[in-house]
Order: structure tokens, then C-alpha cells, then sequence
């Protein structure tokens, strides 16, 4: 089995029917304009994928701007779609092949793509004013620039529309089905299945029959042109990929961490209300979760972040369970809220799909530089629990498990996803509802003090989560708030003796949530070095050590999932190895924790591209250390 | 008994107690910690006397506030209550009176905390119309952080941060609050116990948003802000107060009265030299909010004139009952099943 399709097979001959490759994995990237459609041809074809039972990654990346300026580079969006016969962890560093629909998206992604590669380019749009918008001086498809390629040079437009030359369907709207066309081709060239993307666009256009039935057209002229020309020698199988036994759907992280809430409202038998304000790029979890009402879900627009939380937050009072979703700046302004739920000991999830920052920063890349702010970014010593899901699928057990400490243990909890899971997808094990943990909780109905009254402040001794009784309840009126509380009455104190202790309590509360040990990858069971991620970059850091072990050098990997508190095992397991390597989407931030926390020297290797890590980067870097402490 | 048999919609959903109730029910245990002679007192007490003759059960009645010396109020009430943060106390009433329709939900603010800090959160509730009462406890005066200048103080107010005069114009609350689409909005002054006590019925009876601006004396930072309108022989000749259904009149022998004047806007005049017949009768009721906006410029900041009572009450669908009727015709009409929801439309299976 080859591991690429950049030599393209034998390419020998012109004889149909074409002749087939079998490949373990590729790596397919669509790029065009943002007004072309590339998000859902990617989606689509992920799609067809996940029925013909590939395992697979993908990695949407798009601009802020809705519609930036036509044909220009930043106006460029694309979809990377990493498909393979075995388990893969990441969408892939390059693509294989590139389907450029203009010279704005080949001159923003030509260079990621390895020399040999296929490339396959809508030329209806390789005019003068196109290639001299972004820079070309000279048509790249008439000269050599691309000869290091296998191009395709197809009319996509041109062809589409004559397709659709008997539906009456205006040149423009005709042309706008180019993506589909696209997609059919690409369909046809890696035997995907293609009732799926029919279903789809009829159900997608049902309202609008006419619109369905050129899309669906279109597709299939693409498919038939792959199938009746001669441009393409050789086509491509990719076998499904032998995971584990089960059931899978296909799911992006924001989809996982929605349907994680509607699985806690249901394993909590609590009503949920999710107040939140739109943002970049969260905003797919209140889409999600406002389609689930009859779950008992409320989603609440708000005026602002701070009404978001703060509406979650009076929910969280009143015995529901509250729910806030925003990105990196939205923290910012919540965590005074944070700070009160802190105080108050009501549940809470917070959840931070991650951006690159500061300020607005990159709205629509990702990174993982929220961890230190969602830490310590509050008033005060203002301890929260800190989840951070290592993959889209994974965003799902990890809403359970923030749930379940914010309930069991009066809290604030803050998720930590990030713009590559959110809108990354994948294969999903479907879990069984059967085995999904309970989240009951119980509320105070009763008296709980030595002198027959009601002590909002009183503990469970072993989790130390206070009582928690919510209005309505007969005899237990009592006043909560954001001034400091007096040890058990919950009364409002000044003592500096109790302020003390309360700050301890609060801290210990949080260190004593038990969380489960860290577990280390290493094969050869001989590993010196160790290499030590957290949230979105499992998938690189997986698949550089498989890449490093491939070498016949030992690594070992352990990932965190419980940023606070931390592993119990954590100082032991970072003591164990020669060296520790951290890899972060941000300046060292897990670094750092470590550092305090454990006084070992970790090795911090950062990059803050707005991009997640590739393969081959993290495989060198490892490389270069695991040989320097073996020659040690 | 129902609060609807009670003729209270504004409570319906709200669990009643046949036990009879006296003010002191209401008191908490906390030592209520206000300045002497602060105007909090007074509204503390008429709010405590007012509660029992709801007839509700305590425990269903919620206490929220924000930051200031009024926002302390819900530690010295006897039902559940949350001192929160500056400002955002309509946001935190919202998501209670949102998930829970059993409970009574009530406001504590001051000028400071629903005008400056919370001013957003103000008016995007009133505008949504969600079922709670909002105490606009209004002192033109920032006291718990030791007497700058508000956004209702009057402007070339000398004050700590502003010795050579405050620069800012201020709002007129009654009228922020007809711009921010309330339903209900009302005035009283803390020392006139029973007008105070009427606009808190009516509020409790309205099903919506009520604003109730309350003018509250502060004795530390800005002693006798509300003088004018106490003084006999003064007060007759200032204060409006509006009675639904009756003629706009005032005065110590109701010789003044309020008439149309151009452009929608409203003038005092004397009864003797207008007529009786001129004079406007009060309607709460009207849809139009440019009536009550009207009343609301009557009063001006030097308090010349200040209407007092209800100005508008209007029946609006609230945002909290919609939000729960989304839900129950979701959970009636679609099938709440977590498995198929998991699985949705395609899958595939690894055997």
C-alpha cells in the first residue's frame, strides 16, 4: 500500500476504465473563495467518508470576514479532510490533493501541498484580473510554476453550466453549483458514495426544488466527467477503517459539546438554561442546543456576555443547571460572574471555546492560550475546575464530566475547547444512554444547623460542596451573595480569621475533586523522554510520537484532561522521565503551572500560528530530543 | 386560595399561604446596617408591611440585588435573596424568573447600580418584559463609595470627583425606562408610605417588567435631595400624583391640573383659567407610550414637578412565559430521546 497519492499510480494510460490505486489514507484540502461553498463541500464529503466507514479528521479554515473582497487572498476558505483505512488522529499536516477554484485559494495553499501532489483547478477563473489581484503576473497554469504537480485543469464553471443549460436556471445561479460539480469529480476519483450528498441537497433545498435539482445535477456532472473523460488515469480506494465495534456517526466538537449538555440535562433531571451572547467561534452550541428544548433546554440570547452568565447563573440559583458559552474574549468580560458563582458555590459551566487573542484576535483560528486566564483570570483567590476536551468527539464526555463536578460540587466549572475542536469533526462511538453516568443531585430540605435552622454554608465533609437549597423551599429562606461568608451561617463576615479559613476551604474544595490518575503511552516501556500535551493538540502529539516510534526511537505520551485540579500521579509521572516536553498553541502556559507546581524543568515548545501543530514538526522536535538524551 | 383569586396575575404560578402574615414574618435576623436617617429604612419597613398582604408563601419570594447601600436590602428580608454584583442583577433575576415560575422575583437597585454599571441590563429587561419588580431605589448620589455624583445628579453637582462641578446630564428614570419599552413604570417617594405602598400593589399585580423609581434620601452624601417635596405648603404645589381614571390634578385646593400642550407634550395649568373639562384624564392603560412619556417630562430634575404614582401599565406577553412555552410545545410535540438524538441520521456500524 502506498501512503500518498502524489505519484498518481500508473500513469500509463488513457484506457477506461480507470485503472484503481488502493491507498491507506488521504488527505484532500478544498480551497476557494468564501462565497464558493467550500465549508459544505467539505462537509459533504467528510460525509461520504464517514458512510463508506473511513476513519477520519477535518479541519475547516475560514476567514472572520463573512464575504471578504471576491478572488482576493484573504477571502480565501478551505476544508481539510484527512480520511483512512485505520485510526488517524489528525486532519493531516499537508494535503495530498488540492482542488483550487481560484488563483486567490492555489496561491494561499499551493505551497502546503508536497511536490507530486494532485492538483485540480476550476480554470474559468485563471483570467487576467483574477491572477493579477493576487499577484500573478503570468498565468501559473501556462508556465512551469506548477510543474512540481499532477494538475487537473478543469472548466468547473464552464462545464456546470452547460450541465444546467436545460434546467432554465440563470448563468449565475448555474455557476454557483460549480462546488458541487467539484465534488462529484472528487466523489468519482475516491469511489465515495454519492446517495448521501443527494439525500442532502434535497432536503437542504427542499423549499426551493428547482435549486435542489441543479446541485444535484451538477454533482453527478462532475462524477460523469470523472467517469467519460480521459483527464484522469487512475482512480483511489480507501477501505474503511477497522475501529472499535460499534456505532458511529460522523460529529464536529461543537455538535459533541451540545448534545454533552442535552446528555446532562437528562442524566441530571435538571432543567438547563444556557444564557450566552453570539460569538466566534462558540456560537454553534447555542444554535445546537436551541433545537433541543423539548429536552427541558432553555437558551437564552442575551444583551451581553455578562447577562449571558449572569442569567445562567440566577438559573444555577434557582435549582436549574446553568450553562454560559463564549470564547476567549467573552471570559474576559464573564469573570466577575465567575468570581460570584465562586462565592456563592453554585454550579456552573462555563465554557470557553478558545480563539487566538488578545483582544479580537483571530476569530476563527485556534489556539490554547485561555488556559492561564481561565486558571487564575479573576479577582481574588478564585479556584475553578478546568476541563478541556482532547478531540471534537471527546467534547462530549468532557460536558458530562464538567457537569458533574459543577453539581456534585457547588461550583463553577470552566471547559476549555478550542476553535480546532469546535469545528474540527471526526468519527464518534456512540455511547449507550444506558451507560451514561448519573448526575442526580440532591437539594437541602431541611434544617441542618445545631440550633434547628438552615446553614447555607455547612459542608459535606467530603467533598466539602455547602448545601444547597434553592427558593421555594419551606424554612430554609436564606441570603446569599457576593461578600465574604461567614464559616457554616453563610452570614456576611469580616473576620479576618474567617476569611482565612473560607479562602482555604474554597481552595480545598477545588484540589480535593478527585480526578483520574494520568495515564502514560509508551509502547517499548523504555522511554526517557515524555511528552506532555493538553485539549486539541492530542491528535499531532499522537501521531508525531507514532511517527518518532516509527524510527525505532522510544517516546512516551500522557495528555491532560483535568487541568484543575491536576492529577494526583502528575508530579510523579513528570519525575520519571529524563526530559518532558510540553508542547502548546500558546507562550507555555501548562509550562508554567508545572514548573510552580513541580519544580521540574519541562521543556516548553510553543507555536501560536492560529493553526494547530503538524505531525512532521512535533516528529522532529521529538526526534532531536529523544536522541539527545539517548546519546546522553 | 390562587393568586389569581387574589386578582394578582402578576403572581399567578406563585404558591399562596392561607397563614395570616404580619411584617415582622419578613424580617430577617440580620442587624439592618444603614445610616441613621437613611431613606432605606423607610422602604424597608413599607415593603415588609406591603408582602403579607400577598399572601404568598415566603419561601417563594426572591430577593435579588445588586452592589450600594440599597443593594444590602435582601439580607434584612426573611425570604431567600442574592447580594450580587454591580449592575447585574436584572441579568441574574432574569435567568431565575426565567427557569422558576413559582416565584415571586423583586429587584433592589440603586441609581448607580441600574443606571451606570447596569444600564444595559436594565433596559434590554425591561424591554423583554420579563415577570419581575424592579425597586429603583434613586438617591442622585453614589454613597457606598462615599458621595461622587450619579447618573441622576443634577448637572454642576459638586461632589468629590467633581469639584468644579459635574459635567454629565442626567437621565430622568421614568422616561429611560418608556424608551426601553416597559410596561410598567411608577414613582413614589420613600416617605409617603401609602403612595409607595399603592405603586407596590399595582407593580405585584402587573405581569411583566415593573419599574419603580423611588425617591430615597440619603443623609450622609446628599441630605434634603427630595426636601422640596416633603415640606407642607411646598409639596401641594409640586407633586403629581396620578390616579387611572381620574382627572391629573394637584394642589393644596386642586387648583392646578395638567392640560395638552403642542406636539403630544403636557403643561400644568390652573384649573380656574383652563377648565375642568380641559384637564387630562389619567389612562395607565394607553399602548401608545407617548402619554406617559409626557407625564415623565413634567418632572424635571430641579423637581419643580414630580408626578408620582403609576404612568404606565401596560399587558404585554412576558419573555419568561414565552421562554417556557417554547419549551412545553417542544416537549409536547417532539419525542425528548437522547438515544436517537445521539445516533441522528446517519450512521454507520464497525462489527
Amino acid at each position: 500500500m502506498s501512503t500518498g497519492v502524489g505519484g498518481g499510480g500508473d500513469a500509463t494510460g488513457t484506457t477506461r476504465p480507470a485503472a484503481v490505486t488502493k491507498l491507506d489514507r488521504v488527505v484532500i484540502r478544498f480551497a476557494g473563495d468564501s462565497g464558493d461553498g467550500m465549508q459544505l463541500t467539505g462537509d459533504r464529503f467528510t460525509s461520504e467518508a464517514a458512510a463508506f466507514g473511513n476513519d477520519l479528521s477535518t479541519m475547516p479554515n475560514f476567514p472572520a470576514e463573512i464575504r471578504a473582497p471576491q478572488g482576493t487572498i484573504p477571502g480565501v476558505s478551505s476544508f481539510q479532510v484527512h480520511f483512512a483505512d485505520y485510526d488517524i488522529l489528525t486532519p493531516g499536516d499537508r494535503p495530498d490533493v488540492l482542488v483550487a477554484m481560484n488563483p486567490a485559494a492555489l496561491k494561499a495553499n499551493i505551497a502546503d501541498l508536497p511536490a507530486g501532489g494532485t492538483l485540480i483547478v476550476n480554470t474559468d477563473e485563471f483570467i487576467k484580473r483574477n491572477l493579477t489581484k493576487v499577484g500573478y503576473d503570468a498565468n501559473p497554469l501556462d508556465d512551469d510554476t506548477l510543474a512540481a504537480y499532477q494538475v487537473h485543469q478543469v472548466a468547473m464553471a464552464t462545464l456546470t453550466q452547460g450541465a444546467l443549460a436545460d434546467t432554465g436556471l440563470g448563468k449565475k445561479d448555474a455557476e454557483r453549483c460549480k462546488n458541487m460539480f467539484a465534488l462529484g469529480l472528487l466523489s468519482w476519483m475516491y469511489h465515495r458514495p454519492t446517495e448521501g450528498t443527494e439525500r442532502f441537497l434535497r432536503e437542504k433545498f427542499a423549499k426551493k426544488p428547482d435549486i435542489a435539482e441543479a446541485n444535484v445535477l451538477a454533482f453527478r456532472a462532475g462524477f460523469y466527467y470523472g467517469e467519460t473523460t480521459e483527464a484522469f488515469a487512475v482512480t483511489y480506494e480507501v477501505a474503511p477503517a477497522k475501529l472499535a465495534q460499534g456505532t458511529y456517526r460522523q460529529i464536529t466538537g461543537n455538535t459533541a459539546l451540545a448534545y454533552g449538555i442535552v446528555a446532562a440535562a437528562q442524566q441530571s433531571r435538571l432543567p438547563v438554561l444556557l444564557g450566552t451572547y453570539p460569538i466566534t467561534p462558540a456560537s454553534d452550541i447555542l444554535h445546537e442546543l436551541s433545537k433541543h428544548k423539548q429536552f427541558g433546554i432553555t437558551t437564552f440570547q442575551a444583551e451581553d456576555e455578562i447577562a449571558g452568565i449572569c442569567a445562567a447563573l440566577g438559573a444555577s440559583y434557582g435549582g436549574a443547571l446553568g450553562v454560559t458559552s463564549t470564547s476567549g474574549p467573552g471570559i474576559a468580560l464573564k469573570s466577575e460572574t465567575i468570581g460570584l458563582g465562586v462565592m456563592t458555590e453554585l454550579p456552573l459551566l462555563v465554557i470557553d471555546v478558545q480563539r487566538g487573542g488578545p483582544s479580537t484576535g483571530l476569530p476563527t483560528k485556534t489556539e490554547q492560550a485561555d488556559l492561564l486566564q481561565a486558571m487564575f483570570g479573576r479577582n481574588g483567590e478564585s479556584p475553578v475546575p478546568i476541563v478541556a476536551p482532547q478531540s471534537p468527539a471527546d467534547c462530549f464526555a468532557a460536558a458530562l464530566e464538567a457537569t458533574h463536578i459543577a453539581l456534585k460540587y457547588r461550583t463553577p466549572v470552566l471547559l476549555l475547547s478550542d476553535g480546532a475542536v469546535a469545528n474540527g469533526s471526526e468519527p464518534w462511538l456512540i455511547p449507550d444512554v444506558e451507560d451514561l453516568p448519573d448526575l442526580g443531585v440532591e437539594f437541602a430540605t431541611e434544617p441542618n444547623a445545631p440550633d434547628g435552622s438552615f446553614w447555607p454554608y455547612l459542608r459535606d465533609p467530603e467533598t466539602l460542596a455547602r448545601a444547597w437549597a434553592v427558593p421555594g423551599t419551606p424554612g430554609l429562606q436564606h441570603r446569599i451573595g457576593g461578600l465574604e461568608k461567614a464559616d457554616g451561617t453563610g452570614n456576611i463576615s469580616y473576620e479576618p480569621d474567617n476569611h482565612d479559613r473560607m479562602v482555604r476551604l474554597r481552595q480545598a474544595k477545588i484540589d480535593g475533586i478527585p480526578v483520574p490518575d494520568l495515564e502514560v503511552h509508551d509502547p517499548s516501556g523504555k522511554a526517557r523522554v515524555l511528552v506532555l500535551g493538553w485539549g486539541s493538540s492530542y491528535g499531532p502529539i499522537g501521531a508525531a510520537c507514532r511517527r518518532v516510534r516509527k524510527l525505532g526511537l522510544s517516546v512516551a505520551q500522557a495528555h491532560l484532561r483535568n487541568l484543575n485540579p491536576f492529577p494526583a500521579n502528575l508530579g510523579d509521572v513528570l519525575r520519571g522521565y529524563d526530559k518532558v516536553v510540553v508542547p502548546e498553541m500558546n507562550l507555555g502556559q501548562l509550562a508554567l503551572l508545572l514548573r510552580g507546581r513541580y519544580l521540574v524543568d519541562v521543556i516548553s515548545y510553543t507555536k501560536v500560528a492560529g493553526l494547530p501543530f503538524k505531525a512532521e514538526e512535533l516528529q522532529n522536535v521529538l526526534t532531536d530530543i529523544v536522541k539527545g538524551v539517548d546519546a546522553a | 386560595m390562587t393568586t389569581i383569586d387574589l386578582g394578582l396575575p402578576g403572581l399567578a404560578g406563585v404558591p399562596t399561604s392561607d397563614e395570616p402574615q404580619k411584617a415582622k414574618d419578613y424580617k430577617s435576623d440580620q442587624e439592618v446596617r444603614w445610616c441613621p436617617g437613611c431613606g432605606d429604612y423607610v422602604v424597608l419597613n413599607a415593603v415588609q408591611s406591603f408582602l403579607p398582604t400577598l399572601g404568598l408563601k415566603r419561601e417563594n419570594i426572591v430577593f435579588i440585588s445588586g452592589i450600594g447601600c440599597s443593594s444590602r436590602f435582601p439580607y434584612y428580608m426573611n425570604t431567600y435573596g442574592m447580594h450580587s454584583i454591580h449592575g447585574r442583577a436584572p441579568a441574574i433575576a432574569t435567568g431565575l424568573a426565567t427557569a422558576r415560575p413559582d416565584l415571586s422575583v423583586w429587584v433592589v437597585t440603586g441609581d448607580g447600580d441600574a443606571l451606570s454599571i447596569g444600564g444595559n441590563h436594565l433596559i434590554h429587561t425591561l424591554r423583554r418584559n420579563v415577570n419581575l419588580k424592579i425597586l429603583l431605589f434613586n438617591n442622585r448620589i453614589y454613597g457606598l463609595t462615599k458621595g461622587q455624583y450619579s447618573p441622576t445628579s443634577e448637572a454642576g453637582k459638586v461632589t468629590k470627583s467633581t469639584p468644579m462641578g459635574s459635567l454629565d446630564y442626567p437621565f430622568n428614570p421614568v422616561s429611560l425606562a418608556l424608551g426601553a419599552e416597559v410596561s410598567f413604570v411608577g414613582r413614589a417617594l420613600d416617605s409617603d408610605r401609602k403612595g409607595l405602598t399603592e405603586v407596590l400593589r399595582q407593580a405585584a399585580e402587573h405581569r411583566g417588567s415593573a419599574l419603580v423609581e423611588i425617591y430615597q434620601n440619603c443623609p450622609i452624601f446628599n441630605d434634603g435631595a427630595f426636601d422640596v417635596l416633603k415640606e407642607p405648603g411646598e409639596a401641594e404645589q409640586r407633586l403629581i400624583p396620578l390616579e387611572h381614571g381620574k382627572p391629573v390634578r394637584f394642589g393644596a385646593e386642586g387648583e392646578y391640573g395638567v392640560v395638552r400642550a403642542g406636539f403630544g407634550s403636557l403643561e400644568v395649568a390652573k384649573v380656574s383659567e383652563v377648565g375642568e373639562e380641559e384637564l387630562v384624564v389619567h389612562d395607565a392603560h394607553m399602548t401608545d407610550p407617548s402619554y406617559a412619556f409626557a407625564l415623565s417630562r413634567l418632572s424635571t430634575q430641579d423637581l419643580r414637578y414630580t408626578v408620582t404614582g403609576v404612568f404606565r401599565s401596560v399587558s404585554r406577553p412576558t419573555y419568561d412565559d414565552q421562554a417556557r412555552a417554547q419549551v412545553e410545545e417542544a416537549k409536547a410535540t417532539r419525542a425528548a430521546n437522547l438515544g436517537d438524538l445521539l445516533r441522528g441520521k446517519d450512521t454507520w456500524t464497525v462489527v
